[in-house]
């Protein structure tokens, strides 16, 4: 099958989007479908040989924070022309909703398109303003695809019509088969036994240090009562943002349980994940699915979420992970020292999310998308330029 | 004269506008009818696979029967009978196949497994594709509210889109997702 798979934020900018769609493209190469990416970004950058550019984004204050997006009329000519040479069977576009490429592919082409909504966002004034002008182009689109339930019900209240829920994939065996690091382990994990009863207290933490949404500043609020009853837990914090200003609110005393590692690269991330023996995943909001958390499980990390509804549905509601109330750090600081106090608790979390995250590997997710895939071709053409835009062409005005 | 360019204009744009969104209405039907037709190719794939178990023998006669039965009615429905009758076929599969070991019995039987995978497939696919045609008929159900599609009778002698209503809650032991599935 020829795919064109449409990626709306700029591929040199890490993001759970662009990974993901990076590793769809990949997934089904290696299926032998022909597959071809448009992404914005920058003339220079080094792409894969399957990623046509688009352009260089341009960051503009969007929706609260600066996007980097694409539009205008030469973003959308070359839109036209990928459009026009791919020659594709199927066109899956990536947010579509967002005033970037996804809008302008959507607006350009015609034939099957299958579109995935991956943030739910509450409803902004934006978008009830746009929705005249994004209705005709949504409309465009055969098939939609929520990454979770919690997003399919955003979906259908902003937008009216009904999706499927086909989860992010992530390549479980990837994490599972990753090698701890021994630097990383609490005595308890390495098998060492130093007496003196459990010794299990390493703590995971992987996202922004800057971003709030993240939660850092909720654990870091529980980490003082959790530091009261296991005196030798230490926090492992990988991410990028400020160190020092993240331990600001920490005695000082406790400050060297916390060991920041910067950014990681993916095999340190899924090390880190093998390593620790609870992985706490605070955040506070925006989340649309919580793929952190599937690789957390898929390396065998037992996982301490806040209860936002698409944390609690990756955690199948609390049977694969444990849950505490969104912000409340006494809540979280209390489930950490049971947690880690009960090995046996554990090793069943560890089992069940092992279970559990078969639904997310790849070769799950990316059948049931193909099967999207199939299901819009069943019954239509190809894709192709929309020709709608060819007003001065039908009154026979046009050059070309 | 001037009065005149301004009517003038006004109208081109008037036209350029209905032309618009006739175009628009124009697709979403053609979307509809697409969504139709692979929402009908996976409810015969269903029925037919379905009518294959049914005739077999590898399940016990009674199962075989009202699988068999189910199947057949699903094929032969007139349209306005077509949801009733896949509804029943759908709680047919999950009377019939709803347990593992009825899974196992098809699995072993020659040429079983690769039945079963079609089974799955369309099983799997039939909401898939439901899901897909309801939200086209909604698209263009809102499209033709409108106003000016009413008064400019912009849909033709097009029919109005009915959504397809239909049970199409698959059997337990094949609706989870195993490892490797």
């Amino acid at each position: 099958m020829r795919i064109g798979i449409v990626c709306p934020y700029a591929w040199d900018v890490p993001g759970g989007v662009q990974f993901h769609i990076r590793d769809l493209a990949e997934h089904l190469i290696r299926l032998g479908h022909e597959v071809s990416v448009l992404a914005p970004a920058d003339d220079e950058t080094p792409l894969p040989p399957y990623v046509v550019s688009a352009g260089r984004a341009v960051p503009v204050p969007y929706n609260g924070s600066v996007a980097r997006l694409n539009f205008g009329f030469l973003s959308a000519a070359r839109v036209r022309r990928w459009l026009q040479s791919g020659a594709f069977d199927v066109i899956h576009i990536h947010e579509p909703a967002s005033p970037s490429l996804g809008l302008l592919a959507c607006w350009a082409a015609q034939g099957p398109i299958v579109a995935t909504f991956h943030t739910s966002n509450p409803r902004s004034r934006a978008m009830i303003a746009a929705y005249p002008i994004l209705q005709p182009a949504l409309e465009k689109i055969s098939a939609r695809i929520a990454v979770s339930e919690y997003a399919r019900r955003t979906l259908v209240e902003h937008l009216g019509g009904d999706a499927v829920v086909i989860p992010n994939g992530v390549d479980v065996d990837f994490f599972a088969d990753a090698e701890p690091k021994p630097e990383w382990q609490s005595a308890a994990a390495r098998g060492q036994d130093e007496g003196g009863g459990p010794r299990a207290g390493t703590i995971g933490f992987i996202g922004r240090i800057d971003e709030p949404r993240k939660g850092l500043p909720v654990l870091m609020k529980a980490l003082p009562a959790i530091l009261a009853e296991i005196p030798h837990a230490r926090l492992l914090v990988a991410g990028r943002g400020d160190e020092e200003e993240a331990v600001a609110g920490l005695p000082a005393a406790l400050r060297s349980r916390v060991e920041f590692l910067g950014m990681v690269s993916d095999e340190d991330k899924a090390r880190l994940l093998r390593s620790v023996d609870l992985y706490v995943a605070p955040n506070t909001g925006g989340e649309s699915f919580g793929i952190i958390l599937v690789e957390a499980m898929s390396a065998g990390a037992p996982v301490l979420a806040s209860d936002l509804d698409a944390f609690a549905q990756v955690l199948d509601q609390g049977a694969a992970g444990e849950l505490f109330a969104n912000e409340d750090a006494d809540a979280l600081a209390a489930a950490a020292v049971r947690l880690l106090g009960d090995p046996a608790r554990r090793a069943e979390l560890r089992a069940h999310g092992s279970r559990h995250v078969r639904r997310f590997d790849w070769s799950t997710v990316g059948a049931d998308i193909l099967a999207v895939y199939e299901t819009v071709t069943d019954g239509a053409a190809s894709v192709a330029a929309d020709e709608r835009a060819g007003l001065r062409a039908r009154w026979g005005l046009a050059k070309d | 004269m001037t009065t005149f360019i301004w009517i003038a204009a006004v109208v081109v744009l008037v036209g350029i506008y209905l032309s618009w969104t006739a175009g628009r209405l124009d697709r979403l039907h053609a979307r509809i009818d697409a969504a139709r037709a692979a929402l009908d190719a996976q409810l015969l794939r269903r029925a037919s696979v379905a009518q294959e178990i049914g005739t077999s023998g590898v399940l016990d006669p009674a199962a075989s029967i009202v699988l068999y039965q189910a199947a057949h009615e699903a094929r032969q429905a007139e349209e306005d009978h077509r949801e009733v009758a896949e509804s029943e076929l759908t709680q047919a599969l999950r009377a019939t196949l709803g347990e593992e070991a009825q899974l196992a019995a098809v699995r072993e039987a020659p040429g079983g497994a690769q039945t079963l995978t079609e089974l799955t497939a369309a099983i799997r696919r039939v909401p898939m594709a439901r899901r897909f045609h309801n939200d086209a008929v909604r698209a263009a159900r809102a499209v033709r509210r409108h106003r000016v599609v009413r008064y400019f009778r912009l849909a033709g002698h097009a029919p109005f889109p009915l959504a397809f209503e239909m049970d199409d809650e698959p059997p337990a032991a094949i609706g989870d997702r195993p490892a490797g599935s």
